[in-house]
C-alpha cells in the first residue's frame, strides 16, 4: 500500500491524468463558450466522433497530421453550424437537438469508417515533444513537459478562454447574451451572431477533442471510441461552474482519479475492479458537494440555459 | 416565416419524390451487381436465382459488436465465410447478419425474426443472448439455434434445437503467457481486460497461469477497465502498466486497440487474442490466439444435415485446431522460446498441462 | 373547419419532419447501393406489418413511455433528468432481487412487490441528484451523468459477484447474469406475442401522471416551481422540496421501466458491461419521446409508440437490406433533429393564427420548453 505514495506512482498518476484530461478540456472549453452564451449542446460526443474519424482518415490517407487537424476542426465547425441553425434560427429545444446530433455523429462516423476503411488500423500520430529545458526539470518535467503537442494546446486553451471570456469585448458580449439576451439585444449586440460564433467554436473544439484522441493519444479509430466521454465533458462544465479554470480543475480531478484507480489495480489494492472504476464519477460528485457550499461564487451560477423571452 | 416553411416542405417533397422516382433505377444495377463486381463478403445476395434457391443453406448471425472488430464478433463472421467458401459460395450458403446488437431485447427480436423467415441456423453470438434463445427456440422446432460462448444447450429444460459453443481461451492464454514470461526482461507483464467475466476472465486466468509457470517470479498485473468500448481508458491502462515497469502487454476484447497503439509507441511487446491483431502493430505483436469457429460450425452443419437440430455443445481447443496460435512472422522469436511455446501447446493437448480456471 | 384542418396539420408536423429526415436517408441508402423502397418497406413491415410487429413496437415503446412520463414531471419542474439509464438499472436490480428472494410467494404478490421495488430503486437513484441539487446546488446534468456510470459499474459488480446465477458461479465462463425468475413471476402476456401487461401499466400511469400534474396540488406546485420559482417561493411553495420530489418521481418511473423490462422481457438481469445492453438506451430515448409528446403525459403515448416503431423497424431494415446498423443510428439522429426543428413551424402557425385573431404584432420569440432553472432561486 505504501507503494501508492512512491514517486513513480505519483508521477504516473499526474502525467497520465494530464493525458486523459486533454480531450475533456477541448470539448468542455468549447461547451463553456456555448453555455456562457446560453446554449446547451449535448451533441458534443457526436462532434467528437466525427472529428476523430475525419482526422484519422485524412491523416492516414494523406500522411499529414496537420490536414487531419484542419479537417477535424472543419467537420466540428460544420456540425456546430447545423446545430446553430437549428437552435438559433429554428428555436429547437437544445437538449433534444443535441441528442439528435449525437446520434447522427455516432452513426455517421461508424458508417464512414465501415465504408472507407472497413477495419481497425493504426496511424502514426503526433508524438511526444519534450519542451527544451522545462522537460529536464526533475519530476515536474516528466509530468508536464513530455507530452504531445495537442496536450500543450489543450492546456494553453484554458488561460486563452479565460482571457477571451473575461477581458475582451467579445467575452462581455457572450456573457451578456447568455445572461440577458434582451438587454444585450437592446444594446445592439446580435444575439444570433454571438450564438452562432460560440456554437461553431464549440463544434470546432469538439472536433479537435476527437482528433486529440484519434491522431495524438490513441492513434487509432474505432466505432464509438469516445464511449460517453463527450457527456462527461458537458458535466465538467457544470463542475467548473462555466469558468475555464473551474473546468480545468474538474477535468484534472476526474482524469487523475481515473488514472489513480488504474494504478490501484496495477498495485493490487484489494478492491473489486468495478468499484475502482466507479471512483472518478463518485469523487467528482463528492468534491462538488463539498466545495460548492463553501465557495460562494455568484458568477459561477449564471443561467446558461436561460435564453430569455 | 411562412415562406420558410413552404420552402422546406417543398424540398422534402422533392426529395421524397426523387427517391421514389429513382428507386426503380437503383434496383436495376443492384440486381446485376452480385454477378460482376460486388465482393462476396460484402453483400450476401438477398435473392437467389430460382433454380439454386432450393439448396441454399441459410445462416443468420446476431452479434454484439461489428463484423470488423478484430475480436470476438469478427472471429465468428470470418469462420462463417470460410465455411461458405468451402461449401461452394453463396449459391450453397446464404449468410445474413445483424451487428451491433448489444441491446438484449433487440437481439431477441432479430432471433425470432430470422427463425420465422425460415433460416436453417440462427447463431446468437454472445453469452447475453441465452435467455432469449431459451424463450424462442421451442417455437421453431425445425430451426437450429446456436449460442456462444457457453456449454449450455438447455437440454435440461427439454429444448432439443440449440447448439452451444465455447472457446477454451485459457489454453491460448496459457501459451501466450509462456512466451510473454520468456520474453519479459523486466519480469513485469501488464494485462488490460474489459470486465472480469466470461471469455475475457478465462483468457486472463490462462495467461497468468502460463506466465507464472514459466517464471514464478514474473509479476503479472491485471487491470479491468469496466467497459468493452472505452478505448481511451484501455490505452491509459496500458500506459499505466508501462509506467509500472511492464515490458510485455496483453489484453482482450475490442477496446484493446487503444492499448495496442500505446504498446507500439513505447516499443512494448503485445500478445493478442480472439482474432489476429498483427496488422495493427506489425513490429510489436508477438503472437495471437485466433479463434477458428469453423471446427464447431462444421460439426453443427453435419448434425443438421442428419436431422439433429441441437443438443450438442462444442468447445474449440488447441487440440481440435479451433484455437490456433498465430505467430507474427515479422517478429524474430528466439528458437528456445518458440520451443517452449510448442511444448506448452503439446502439453495442453496431451493433458499433461492442466490450467486451473476455477 | 379551417381550424380543424389547421390543428390536423399541426399534429402531423412531426410526421412531415420524419418524412423529410427519411428523404435525406434515401440519399445515404442510394450511396450504399440499397434500394430505398425496399429499405423503408422493411422498416414499415418491421414496425407495423404484422400482429407480431405491432406487439414488438409496443414492447419497445413501454420503457420509452415510462421514462418519458418521468421526464414530463421533471421538466415541468424545470429540472433535466438525463439519469434514466442509471435509474432503470437500479430499478431492475432491486426488482430482480425481490423475485430471487421471495420464491415461495404467489406470483402476483411478487410481481406487485417487484414493481414497487423498481419504483423505489429508481426513486432513490433519482432522488439523490434531486437532493444534491436542492440542498448542495449540484447541477443535475452533472450528477445524473455520473450516477449513470456508477449504476453501470454497480450492476457489473453485483452480477459478477453477489447476485450471480448460482449455475454460472460454478462454471469457468462466469456469465455475469442473475438466475432466471420463476415462470410464475412473469408479467402476463396480452396476446401470443411478447406484448406484456407492462404496456397497459404504462398507459394507466400516463393518465395518472396527467391527473397528478393538472388536477392535484402537488402537480400545481411542481408546475409552479417550473414556471416561476421566485413567485412560487413567495407563494409559499417549498422550492427545494418540489425539486427533490420531481427528480424522485422522475427516477421512480424510470426504475419501474427497469423492473418491467426484467419481468416482462428479459426475466433476469444480465450485463454486457454497458448500460444500453439492458436499457436499450430507453433512458435517453425516453427524453426524446417526452419532448415529442410536448412534455404532456398523454402526448407522450403516441410519441413513444412512434419511437418504438422507428427503433424496431430500423432493426428489421438492417436485417432485410443488410446495411450497417450505423446508418440507422445516424438516421435516428436526423429524425430527432428534424422533428425537434419542425416545432418551430408549428409554433409559427399557432402564433400566426393568434395574431390573425388579435391583429397585433407578435415578435418571434424563444418559445421552447427549456425554462429557466430553479437554480436562480436557490442561489439568490
Amino acid at each position: 500500500m505504501n507503494e501508492i505514495f512512491s514517486a513513480t506512482v505519483i508521477i504516473g498518476v499526474l502525467s497520465s491524468g494530464i493525458r486523459l484530461a486533454t480531450p475533456y478540456l477541448y470539448a468542455a472549453i468549447g461547451e463553456t463558450f456555448g453555455q456562457r452564451s446560453g446554449v446547451l449542446n449535448l451533441g458534443v460526443e457526436g462532434q467528437m466522433l466525427l472529428g476523430a474519424f475525419a482526422s484519422f482518415y485524412v491523416a492516414l490517407t494523406t500522411g499529414s497530421l496537420v490536414y487531419g487537424l484542419l479537417i477535424a476542426m472543419l467537420v466540428g465547425a460544420l456540425m456546430g453550424l447545423a446545430m446553430a441553425y437549428v437552435t438559433v434560427n429554428l428555436h429547437a429545444e437544445q437538449g433534444i437537438s443535441g441528442i439528435g446530433f449525437y446520434l447522427f455523429g455516432l452513426g455517421m462516423s461508424e458508417l464512414l469508417f465501415k465504408m472507407l476503411l472497413g477495419t481497425v488500423e493504426t496511424v502514426k500520430g503526433f508524438s511526444v515533444v519534450p519542451i527544451p529545458f522545462l522537460s529536464q526539470i526533475p519530476v515536474l518535467g516528466e509530468i508536464f513537459f513530455q507530452q504531445n503537442i495537442l496536450v500543450y494546446i489543450a492546456f494553453l486553451l484554458v488561460p486563452v478562454a479565460w482571457f477571451v471570456l473575461n477581458k475582451t469585448t467579445l467575452g462581455l458580449k457572450i456573457r451578456s447574451v447568455g445572461e440577458n439576451p434582451e438587454a444585450a439585444d437592446s444594446l445592439g449586440v446580435s444575439v444570433a451572431r454571438i450564438r452562432y460564433f460560440t456554437i461553431i467554436l464549440g463544434g470546432t473544439l469538439s472536433g479537435l477533442a476527437g482528433a486529440s484522441m484519434s491522431i495524438a493519444l490513441l492513434n487509432v479509430f474505432q466505432q464509438n471510441m469516445t464511449s460517453g466521454l463527450g457527456f462527461i465533458a458537458v458535466a465538467l462544465v457544470y463542475f467548473g461552474a462555466w469558468r475555464p479554470w473551474g473546468v480545468l480543475a474538474g477535468a484534472l480531478l476526474f482524469s487523475m482519479v481515473n488514472s489513480l484507480q488504474l494504478w490501484m489495480q496495477v498495485l493490487n489494492v484489494p478492491i473489486p475492479s468495478d468499484i475502482a472504476v466507479m471512483l472518478p464519477y463518485l469523487l467528482t460528485i463528492i468534491v462538488l458537494v463539498a466545495t460548492v457550499s463553501r465557495v460562494r461564487s455568484p458568477a459561477a451560477l449564471t443561467k446558461p440555459f436561460d435564453r430569455g423571452d | 416565416m411562412k415562406k420558410n416553411l413552404l420552402v422546406v416542405l417543398i424540398l422534402a417533397l422533392v426529395l421524397v419524390l426523387s427517391a421514389c422516382g429513382s428507386a426503380p433505377a437503383a434496383e436495376a444495377p443492384a440486381e446485376e451487381m452480385p454477378a460482376e463486381e460486388m465482393p462476396a463478403e460484402e453483400m450476401p445476395a438477398e435473392e437467389m436465382p430460382a433454380e439454386e434457391m432450393a439448396e441454399a443453406f441459410k445462416v443468420a448471425i446476431i452479434m454484439p459488436s461489428s463484423i470488423t472488430d478484430l475480436a470476438f464478433s469478427q472471429s465468428m463472421y470470418d469462420a462463417l465465410l470460410a465455411v461458405q467458401a468451402e461449401m461452394g459460395g453463396e449459391a450453397a450458403m446464404e449468410i445474413v447478419y445483424s451487428e451491433g446488437m448489444f441491446v438484449v431485447d433487440d437481439a431477441a427480436a432479430a432471433i425470432r425474426d430470422y427463425a420465422s423467415e425460415g433460416y436453417n441456423l440462427v447463431i446468437a453470438h454472445g453469452s447475453q443472448y441465452g435467455s432469449s434463445l431459451q424463450e424462442i427456440a421451442p417455437d421453431f422446432p425445425t430451426t437450429s439455434f446456436a449460442w456462444g460462448t457457453t456449454l449450455n444447450t438447455f437440454s435440461d429444460e427439454g429444448i432439443t434445437n440449440v447448439f452451444a459453443y465455447e472457446a477454451n481461451s485459457q489454453e491460448g492464454g496459457y501459451v501466450n503467457g509462456v512466451v510473454a514470461a520468456s520474453l519479459s526482461e523486466a519480469g513485469v507483464i501488464g494485462v488490460v481486460g474489459p470486465i472480469e467475466a466470461g471469455d475475457a476472465a478465462l483468457y486472463v486466468k490462462g495467461f497468468v497461469a502460463g506466465a507464472t509457470a514459466t517464471n514464478p517470479d514474473v509479476d503479472v498485473k491485471v487491470s479491468w477497465i469496466g467497459s468493452f468500448s472505452d478505448v481511451a481508458l484501455a490505452s491509459e491502462s496500458a500506459n499505466t502498466h508501462i509506467a509500472a515497469g511492464a515490458d510485455v502487454l496483453t489484453g482482450t476484447a475490442q477496446m484493446v486497440v487503444g492499448a495496442i497503439g500505446v504498446a507500439e509507441e513505447n516499443g512494448v511487446l503485445w500478445f493478442g487474442t480472439q482474432a489476429s491483431q498483427t496488422s495493427l502493430a506489425p513490429d510489436i505483436v508477438v503472437a495471437n490466439q485466433v479463434y477458428d469457429w469453423k471446427v464447431a460450425l462444421d460439426q453443427m452443419l453435419a448434425n443438421i444435415e442428419n436431422g439433429v437440430y441441437g443438443g450438442e455443445a462444442y468447445t474449440i481447443t488447441l487440440a481440435n485446431s479451433g484455437l490456433v496460435m498465430d505467430y507474427n512472422g515479422a517478429y524474430d522469436l528466439p528458437e528456445d522460446v518458440k520451443a517452449a511455446a510448442d511444448a506448452a501447446v503439446a502439453g495442453i493437448i496431451d493433458g499433461s498441462i492442466v490450467i486451473p480456471v476455477e | 373547419m379551417r381550424s380543424r384542418l389547421n390543428s390536423l396539420f399541426d399534429a402531423l408536423m412531426p410526421v412531415f419532419a420524419t418524412l423529410a429526415a427519411l428523404a435525406v436517408g434515401t440519399v445515404m441508402l442510394l450511396i450504399l447501393r440499397v434500394n430505398p423502397g425496399e429499405a423503408y418497406g422493411a422498416l414499415w413491415e418491421g414496425a407495423f406489418g404484422s400482429t407480431n410487429a405491432v406487439a414488438e413496437t409496443l414492447v419497445k415503446a413501454t420503457p420509452l413511455l415510462l421514462v418519458g412520463l418521468g421526464i414530463c414531471i421533471a421538466f415541468r419542474a424545470s429540472v433535466i433528468n438525463i439519469g434514466g439509464e442509471g435509474q432503470m438499472i437500479i430499478g431492475g436490480i432491486l426488482a430482480t432481487q425481490v423475485g430471487l428472494t421471495f420464491t415461495d410467494l404467489p406470483g402476483w404478490v411478487v410481481i406487485i412487490m417487484a414493481m414497487f421495488a423498481g419504483f423505489l430503486g429508481g426513486a432513490i437513484w433519482g432522488g439523490i441528484p434531486g437532493f444534491l441539487k436542492a440542498y448542495f446546488r449540484v447541477n443535475e446534468i452533472l450528477s445524473t451523468v455520473m450516477m449513470n456510470a456508477i449504476a453501470v459499474q454497480l450492476m457489473n459488480f453485483l452480477l459478477r459477484g453477489p447476485m450471480i446465477d448460482p449455475a454460472q458461479a460454478e462454471k469457468a465462463s462466469k456469465i455475469p447474469q442473475t438466475a432466471r425468475l420463476l415462470e410464475a413471476f412473469r408479467l402476463p402476456r396480452l396476446a401470443p406475442t411478447r406484448l406484456h401487461i407492462g404496456f397497459l401499466i404504462a398507459l394507466g400511469l400516463a393518465i395518472i401522471v396527467y391527473v397528478l400534474l393538472w388536477r392535484t396540488t402537488l402537480g400545481y406546485r411542481i408546475r409552479a416551481v417550473g414556471q416561476n420559482p421566485h413567485a412560487s417561493r413567495y407563494g409559499g411553495i417549498r422550492v427545494r422540496r418540489r425539486i427533490v420530489t420531481a427528480l424522485l418521481l422522475s427516477g421512480a418511473f424510470a426504475g419501474l421501466a427497469g423492473a418491467i423490462q426484467v419481468y416482462g422481457v428479459n426475466y433476469r438481469m444480465i450485463t454486457d458491461g454497458s448500460a444500453s445492453g439492458f436499457t436499450g438506451a430507453a433512458g435517453f430515448n425516453g427524453i426524446v419521446a417526452a419532448l415529442f409528446g410536448q412534455l404532456h403525459p398523454i402526448g407522450t403515448i403516441p410519441a413513444s409508440i412512434f419511437f418504438g416503431a422507428l427503433l424496431v423497424g430500423a432493426n428489421k431494415m438492417q436485417r432485410v437490406v443488410q446495411i450497417p446498423s450505423a446508418l440507422i443510428t445516424a438516421l435516428n439522429g436526423l429524425v430527432v433533429v428534424f422533428v425537434v426543428s419542425s416545432e418551430f413551424w408549428r409554433k409559427q402557425r399557432q402564433r400566426q393564427r393568434l395574431s390573425d385573431n388579435n391583429k397585433e404584432e407578435n415578435p418571434p420569440q424563444d418559445g421552447d420548453i427549456s425554462a429557466p432553472s430553479a437554480e436562480e432561486v436557490l442561489t439568490s
